[in-house]
């Protein structure tokens, strides 16, 4: 166990943000939930008692018969306002006279850094080339990001939950996007950083980042271990492979997403339109965590393999 | 000359009553008092009114106004659902990352009298800044360490939103606005990370562009590239740099996306996203609960 390593990795300036982010997402991931699931109580004794439900106020926050529902902007909310302005002014003043912002040397075309990373907060699409050629990697995957993002409100067909925390009302809608944002993206981040080290190897946190380490690792293609070798042929079965995973995928989503109950409601709420968005987005997303599978686990590159492109 | 200046001093006297001189030294006494005392009120001044338009009165009325009629806090409304106003519901992230901007525009144009987006002097003038520009060094620690806050308190305002629901009917499309918003404020960061000009920015640079390399039918090494004529020297990634490596033209063009354009998209969105803000029914919570039985059949069009 290098600690030294770790430390270095860990109070390097540029790293403080993602020393932070360890600690902020899980806060606030952990403070969202509580209250969410504070709202399902209080959804669960609602749901049982139809009278209660009549009179009850609805929320968690406490109120008596009388209390108004809104207070005055001034001073209420600019109060507020003020601290946080007074609190995140002292936190950037602190941090900017404790630590350095980063300055290396002049830069220099003829002496690559290794490892050279990208920004902390693009580290995730960096990852992402482990697995995916550039083009996909850098170009398709970061805009389908941005495309299905804007898309969230359109395709959620669930009335339910605008407004206030809930887990019961929108455990798929939340558990995709947790997946996604924490499971997919934070945590890439996180691995671009304590664990990518020279060459972009994999370190496990503590192990000494070694610049002559090599790896013999022969990296295959799918269609090697099947020894197909004409090109056609790795063409024809890289296309077969890639639609049985649509396929597997899609199917797996439809039965999710039918599934007796509450979702069922959801399901038959959405258009056609809706539905087909949804399953894209759930197949490319879930691309990513399978090649992270193949490439890791069995040392597979490329499934597809094509003349213009492989995937 | 004596004679002349006592003749004068004569004629004046004799010109004016004595009583009377009096009389109005006292009244201009009072006047004076009087208005001394007024200034103990200033809020009863021309000058305060003037300023401030509206009475300052511990009355709803003139704590609505005192909102309403600021050109400052307008983008408030004179009230708000009182559980909204605790910190658990926004976590404040969004407000937040508004002042973050603000402290980057300061500290950023602060920076710009020091910096010159040249590749002969650009890492000499942060030298020059670290080493001999009073607080230079405060100042630029504080740039670079806000912008990594705002990532985050971006990042969090987006996971509350989504949590919250808050995208729901009718605020759709106040989410596509942040997520513009959220995709402007990463390329900001990124375009401020060349110009140091040092090896991290180079090649933190060299690595992010090099990905345009590979645009699908755009790059010279996508697919379908070189089909369509893209060579390294005409290419989407010849756009964004100014060359076909990362130099001059690529520090300069970075310095004015991140100084000028982006600053401006960006701040274009804002007021759209705060204006939306408030046209879409204010901040979205914390609302009462809905339950499962009573959600209403769909309306189609």
């Amino acid at each position: 166990m290098d600690w030294a390593q770790l430390w270095e990795i860990a109070v390097t300036p540029d790293n403080i943000p993602i020393t932070a982010l360890l600690f902020l997402v899980p806060f606030f991931t952990w403070y969202g939930l509580r209250q969410a699931l504070a709202n399902d109580r209080l959804i669960g004794q609602l749901e049982a008692n139809p009278e209660l439900a009549k009179t009850h106020h609805r929320k968690v926050q406490p109120y008596k018969p009388g209390w108004v529902k809104e207070v005055h902007v001034w001073p209420y909310l600019l109060r507020m306002e003020f601290l946080a302005v007074l609190v995140v002014t002292a936190i950037l003043m602190v941090w900017s006279i404790t630590l350095d912002a980063p300055l290396e040397e002049p830069a220099n075309p003829n002496l690559t850094m290794n490892p050279a990373k990208a920004p902390w907060y693009f580290l995730g699409l960096q990852e992402m080339l482990v697995y995916f050629d550039p083009w996909m990697a850098g170009v398709v995957l970061p805009t389908l990001i941005i495309v299905g993002l804007m898309a969230i409100p359109y395709i959620d067909a669930n009335p339910l939950g605008a407004g206030y925390y809930t887990f019961k009302q929108r455990k798929w809608a939340i558990l995709t996007f947790c997946f996604g944002f924490l499971g997919l993206w934070v945590s890439m981040v996180i691995i671009g950083t304590f664990i990518r080290g020279p060459g972009w190897m994999w370190f496990w946190p503590g192990a000494t980042w070694d610049h002559d380490r090599l790896i013999f690792e022969a990296n295959r293609d799918l269609p090697d271990i099947f020894s197909i070798t004409s090109r056609w042929g790795k063409g024809i079965f890289g296309a077969l492979v890639t639609l049985l995973y649509v396929a597997v995928t899609g199917w797996g989503f439809h039965k999710l997403l039918t599934r007796p109950g509450f979702n069922r409601k959801i399901y038959e709420r959405m258009n056609v339109f809706q539905y087909l968005t949804i399953q894209l987005l759930m197949i490319l997303m879930m691309s990513l965590p399978a090649k992270m599978l193949a490439k890791l686990v069995f040392r597979i590159k490329y499934v597809w393999i094509t003349p213009w492109f492989n995937i | 000359m004596p004679e002349k200046h006592e003749l004068e001093k004569k004629g004046l006297s004799s010109l004016l009553d004595k009583e009377q001189i009096e009389a109005s030294l006292q009244a201009l006494k009072e006047k004076v008092k009087e208005d001394v005392r007024a200034l103990k009120k200033p809020t009863k001044t021309d000058l305060f009114k003037s300023m401030f338009r509206v009475k300052h009165d511990e009355t709803p009325r003139s704590r609505a106004l005192g909102v309403l009629t600021n050109v400052f806090l307008h983008l408030h409304p004179a009230k708000v659902n009182r559980d909204a106003v605790a910190y658990n519901y926004t976590w404040g992230m969004g407000g937040i990352t508004f002042y973050l901007f603000i402290v980057l525009t300061f500290t950023g144009a602060l920076l710009m009298f020091y910096y010159h987006p040249s590749k002969i002097i650009a890492f000499r003038d942060i030298l020059y800044l670290e080493h001999d520009v009073p607080f230079g060094k405060l100042l630029r620690n504080m740039h670079r360490w806000a912008a990594h806050l705002m990532i985050i308190t971006v990042w969090l305002h987006m996971f509350r939103v989504f949590l919250t629901g808050s995208y729901k009917k009718p605020r759709e499309f106040n989410w596509v606005v942040g997520v513009i918003l959220l995709v402007l404020t990463l390329l900001l960061s990124f375009t401020g990370y060349l110009l140091p000009d040092d090896q991290l920015g180079f090649w933190a640079v060299t690595v992010g562009t090099g990905m345009a390399r590979a645009t699908p039918l755009l790059g010279h090494e996508g697919p379908f590239g070189p089909e369509l004529g893209m060579t390294q020297f005409n290419d989407v990634r010849f756009a964004l740099l100014g060359g076909s490596i990362v130099d001059s033209n690529a520090l300069l063009r970075s310095y004015i996306w991140h100084c000028i354009a982006i600053p401006i998209i960006a701040s274009t969105f804002m007021v759209v996203h705060f204006w939306r803000v408030r046209k879409d029914g204010g901040i979205s919570g914390p609302s009462p609960v809905a339950l499962e039985s009573e959600i209403k059949p769909e309306r189609k069009i």
